[in-house]
Parts: structure tokens; sequence; C-alpha cells
């Protein structure tokens, strides 16, 4: 039996390794994908905690949050090809205006 | 020995496994055969001919053809990635089969009973989707990784196909979900037992023809095969996503794509058409002998042929493939093989018809403009799937009530 | 060590070397693939944990559906490598030390409140549990969901059109 801690930790590790990616990456397509690494990262901890307390509810909210997660990467990538049309670029460091 | 009885489950599954993968590759190779034979007679030509009896060696030929072409690989390809798509598309492509129950009855190896399955899951169907859904990054990962512009549109074009065509795919499964309540491929089987009005097999097909319908074609695209197969058309991509793929590489997506249509043809068997159960009544005691009784008149019937048309080296090769044939055919008449042989050669016989009508197509239709197979997809296929599954629901709950 | 340990460490170690690929990788179909590493790594670790059901939709929706989406904007949009800016020195400075912290004091808070409990020992729970909670408990936020993917789709659809 594996320890319910080392999940949580796991969990942890990759929330900071998320967090660590959307802090060092420029393009905005990786900062989207570290929003995905962290919503991963949270989603092990409700699992590892669904099996803890022996309560399926945390498996119903990693479910929701799949389809949060889902329904956000449709419109985040609408609005990157957008981005990318109209600037020419995906770096973040060159999108710092409101006029074009 | 004793690793064995430690382990039981383990070495059964790795001999299950081993023969898996040998009678699948030997499949794939006569698929590929069998293809060519059937577009060449649709087409009015004789297809491979002169390698061994009625071109029965040419996979063969094929297969020594692939391993000793140069081996090229593009200087400005991504070479981790150009050398991992290929892999990717293979592995799943042959994973997928371990999930498929290919018949009831349990089996002893080694002295230790087993089904005619590798992994028995609960959520087998899930599973099977889950693996198939990845597969599309080895033809994407190979159009982009090749960095020529024509393996990148093939690329492109066959993710999007794609995801657009397992939505349809999807929905069009829910409706027998609902009809037989079980994620496990067997229960989806055992589901489908009974006669309606005591001769009609009760397979899911005739409540959800329009669900099959929609299944086989989005299927077919999902493969990647005419009349859906832009990623690689010929005509305007060169050869799509594979265009910078040689040798033995391009042999593995070749093999991709054909277990691929295996997959998608068993998953139609096990949905609709029953599987493994008979499509002739079970009261008549002369069905248990027509898997034995096939084998012996086709065997003695291209023995027959043999001796008249072929000459030379070609006709004793055949002669002796015959008289193999027959001697399995009188095998599977013997009482204790027969219950063994029944449900596999039905789900077989299945999914060849199913593998028929997949080449038939082929053979028939053009392609899909790249706009036509998008609005297709989108505006008729899903729609026509989504009411499928409503209808049936409300069926199904009115039943239930 | 059991099985399930061995199996654990080496889906951790999977999901862990994926993250640090991810961040560390220039190229952005790299990181994708990095991700998807981690979201297949996750997914084992799903089956250990008895959901199958999630592990399954994890792969189908996660793997199969958001990165491929992802991998096709990036093939789409021919991205690059990435380019180097001043800021990065800063979040080098500032991010990482901050970054690491986050980590360790949430591995420290939960081993101090979890400790080495281990998991209950009710196993593989059935998939129609699950749909029951689903269908019955959380019926509202459920059909809210369908209605926020409609504005999803909605969404992107306007967006993706060339002029508006």
């Amino acid at each position: 039996m594996v320890p319910i801690s080392y999940y949580l930790i796991l969990s942890a590790i990759l929330f900071g390794l998320g967090v660590l990616a959307f802090v060092f990456k420029r393009n905005i397509i990786t900062i989207f994908m570290s929003i995905e690494l962290m919503l991963n990262a949270v989603n092990l901890a409700f699992v590892a905690f669904s099996r803890m307390l022996g309560q399926l509810d945390g498996q119903v909210f990693v479910f929701f949050v799949i389809v949060v997660a889902a329904a956000e990467a449709a419109v985040g990538l609408a609005i990157i090809i957008q981005i990318a049309r109209n600037r020419q670029t995906l770096n973040v460091e060159r999108v710092n205006t409101l006029k074009l | 020995m004793e690793f064995v009885a430690q382990h039981p489950v383990l070495v059964v599954s790795v001999i299950k496994i081993a023969v898996l993968l040998l009678l699948t590759l030997t499949a794939l190779a006569y698929l590929t055969w069998f293809e060519r034979k059937v577009i060449a007679h649709i087409q009015s030509r004789w297809g491979p001919y002169f390698v061994g009896p009625h071109g029965l060696l040419q996979p063969l030929a094929d297969g020594v053809k692939f391993l000793f072409k140069e081996d090229v690989i593009p200087p400005a390809s991504d070479k981790f990635i150009y050398l991992l798509a290929p892999f990717l598309a293979l592995s799943l492509a042959l994973t997928t089969l371990a999930l498929i129950p290919i018949g009831p009855t349990t089996i002893h190896i080694l002295g230790y009973p087993t089904q005619l399955v590798i992994a028995n899951s609960d959520i087998g169907l899930l599973f099977l989707f889950a693996i198939t859904s990845i597969g599309v990054y080895g033809v994407a990962l190979a159009g982009w990784s090749s960095n020529s512009k024509y393996s990148l549109l093939g690329g492109l074009r066959s993710s999007a196909q794609m995801i657009s065509y397992e939505v349809a795919l999807t929905v069009s499964v829910v409706g027998v979900l609902l009809l037989s309540g079980t994620f496990n491929l067997s229960q989806l089987v055992e589901s489908q037992q009974g006669r309606y009005w005591h001769w009609i097999p009760r397979w899911h097909i005739i409540p959800q023809i329009v669900g099959f319908f929609c299944y086989f074609v989005a299927a077919i695209a999902e493969t990647n095969r005419v009349p859906f197969d832009l990623p690689e058309a010929e005509t305007e991509l060169v050869a799509g996503f594979h265009t910078e793929y040689s040798s033995f590489k391009f042999a593995m997506f070749f093999m991709a794509e054909y277990a691929n249509m295996i997959t998608v043809s068993c998953l139609a068997t096990i949905l609709f058409l029953g599987g493994w159960l008979s499509p002739l009544s079970a009261s008549w005691q002369w069905t248990h002998y027509i898997p034995g009784a096939v084998f012996v008149i086709g065997g003695v019937a291209l023995l027959q042929d043999t001796v008249r048309k072929l000459r030379g080296l070609h006709r004793v090769v055949l002669s002796v493939v015959c008289v193999a044939i027959v001697a399995i055919g009188y095998g599977c008449l013997q009482a204790w093989v027969i219950p063994v042989i029944e449900g596999p050669f039905w789900f077989l016989f299945k999914v060849f018809l199913i593998l028929f009508f997949y080449v038939w197509a082929r053979g028939t239709l053009p392609r899909f403009r790249y706009d036509q197979l998008m609005n297709f997809g989108w505006k008729l296929l899903l729609p026509v799937a989504i009411a499928n599954l409503v209808v049936t629901a409300f069926i199904v709950m009115v039943l239930n009530r | 060590m059991s099985v399930e340990l061995i199996l654990f460490f080496a889906c951790a170690i999977l999901a862990v070397a994926g993250g640090v690929m991810l961040i560390f990788l220039r190229e952005p179909i790299h990181s994708a693939l990095s991700l998807i590493l981690v979201m297949i790594s996750l997914a084992v670790l799903y089956l250990l944990l008895g959901a199958e059901f999630i592990a399954a939709i994890q792969i189908i929706v996660y793997a199969g559906a958001i990165m491929v989406l992802f991998v096709f904007v990036i093939m789409l949009l021919n991205a690059g490598e990435e380019e180097r800016t001043n800021f990065s020195r800063i979040a080098k400075f500032a991010g990482v030390p901050l970054g690491i912290f986050l980590t360790l004091e949430l591995a420290w808070v939960i081993h101090g409140a979890i400790g080495k409990m281990l998991a209950a020992p009710s196993g593989a729970v059935s998939t129609r549990e699950l749909s029951l909670l689903l269908f019955q408990t959380y019926v509202f936020p459920f059909e809210a969901t369908s209605i926020l993917i409609l504005i999803a789709i909605l969404g992107a659809v306007v967006l993706a059109k060339r002029d508006f």
C-alpha cells in the first residue's frame, strides 16, 4: 500500500512545477499548458483525498475539473489563435499594449 | 517451473500476448495481400501474382524489401520525435487488441484456466477509446517532426479529422451502452444473446442500425482510410504525414493503419454484430460443424483449383497448404475442439466481413474534399448520432418504466 | 517494496520528469509532449488509487482531446523556439525560490496533517456508484457544466472567425 501523503506530496511538487513553468515560460501556449499542469496536480490531490476518505465526491470534482479544463482549452486556444493572427507573435512580452 | 507456479497470471498473459502478436502480425501482412487482390479484381486486374502461388508470398517479399531499403532520416527533422512517432503509432495500435475478447470459453494454458482475452477490464470500452484517442499523436508528430510542408499539412489534417470524428464515434456507441448497461466488452457480447421471434438474433445492430452507420463511417475516418484518407492523399500531399519516412519506419505506419482497421472492425463486431455469438439458432445441431466444414470444403476446393491451373513448384507448395487446411478443418470437427473453436470462428468471420467492406469502400468511393469532410462530420454525422442517442435513451426509459 | 510502491515511484518520477521538462525544453511541441507524459503517468496513478473511470477519462479527454488541440494549435501557428527576454532573469531570481518554497511548504503541511496514513481499504469503486453520485447528488452542477461547455463552444466559434 502506498501512503496517501505520498500522492499529496507528488501533487504539491507538480503544482509547484506548474507555478514555476507559469512564471518561466514566455510562450503563451506553454503558459497555458502550465495551467493545465496545475489543474492536473489538483486532480491528483482530489482523487487521493477521495480514496483516503472512502468517498466518491472527490472523483466527481475531478470530473468537473476536466470538463472545465476542456471548455477553457477551447476558448483559450481560440484567443491564442486570434493573438497570433493580430500580432504575429506568441511571446507574452510583446503582447503588452491594449492597442494593436 | 517454480516461477510459473508463483506467477501463473503473468506467465499465461505473456504466452497469450506472444500468440496474439504472432497471429496479428501475420494477419496484418496477409490483410495487405487481401486488399490488393480485392481491389485488383474490382478494377479488373489480377493483383499480386508472381511471388508464390496467387501472389501469396508477396507480403513476405514486401517485408524483406522494407527491411533492406535505405533508412533515410531528413537532416532538418527533429530526430527524437521523428523516431518516436512510428513506434507510438504501431505500439498503440497493437495495444488495443489486448482488450478484445474473441470467445466465451475458458481454455487451459499450462494447466491454468484463462479466458480468450488478455485484459478483461470492467471498463474495457473506455480503455479502448483511451488508447485509440492517443493514437492521433503518432500521425500528428510524424507530420510535425519531418519538417516538410506536405507532412505538416498531412499531420494537421489528420489531427483535425481524428478529433472531429472521434466525437461522432463515441456518441454513436453510447446507444449500445444504454441498451446493454455495461462497459465490459465480454458482457457487451453476452447482453446480445437471445432471439427476436425465435430466429432473428438479438444483436444491437437491429435497434441501433443508425448508430452502426455512424460508427462505421466515423471508424473509417478515424483510421484514415478511403474515402477519408486526406492526411495521406497521394495526389495533393504526396503521401501526407509519412512523405519523409522510408524503410522500416514507413512499414510501421503501414502496419499501424492495418492494425487500427482490425481493432475498429473487432469493436464493431463486439458492439453491434453480437461478437462471437452464432447467427444461427443454437438448437440446430449441425451449426456446430460449420467451422470445420468451411475449412474442409475450402481446402478441397482450393486443392482442385490448384491441381487444375497451377504448374511446377507452386502446384506442390499450394497442395501442401491445402492439405494442411483440410487437416485443420478435420481437427475442428472433433467433439472437444468444437466449443473452443466456434466462438472465435464466428467472431473472426464477422471481422473479416467488415474488413471486406473497408476494402470494398476503397475500391468504390472517391476521396472527400477537406471542407466536405468537415461539413459531413460536424453537420451530418454528429447530429444524426446525437439524435440516435436521444431516441434510444427515450425508448429505453419508456421500456424500463 | 511492494509492486504498488514500485509502480507509484516509477510513475511519480515520470510525472516529475515531465513537469521539469515542460519548464526546460524550449520547443513548444516538446513541452506539450512532456505534459502528455505527466498526464499519462497520472492516469496510471489514478488506477493505483482505484479510480478506473477517472483514469480513462483523464486519458480520453486530457491526453486525447485537450492536448491534441494544443499540438494542433502549435502546428497551425508554427510556433518555433521560445525567445529569451530580460524578464526571464527576474523570473529566475524571484520565481524559482518562491516556487520551491511553495512546494516545500505544501509538502510540509501535508506531511504534518496526514503523516503516513494508509488509504482506506475500500478498493476499486464501480463506475455505477460514481454515475449515481453524478446524476443524483450533483445533477445541478452537471447541468451547469453542460451550459458552460455550450458557452465555450460559442465563444470559440466567435473568436476563431476571421473577422467580427
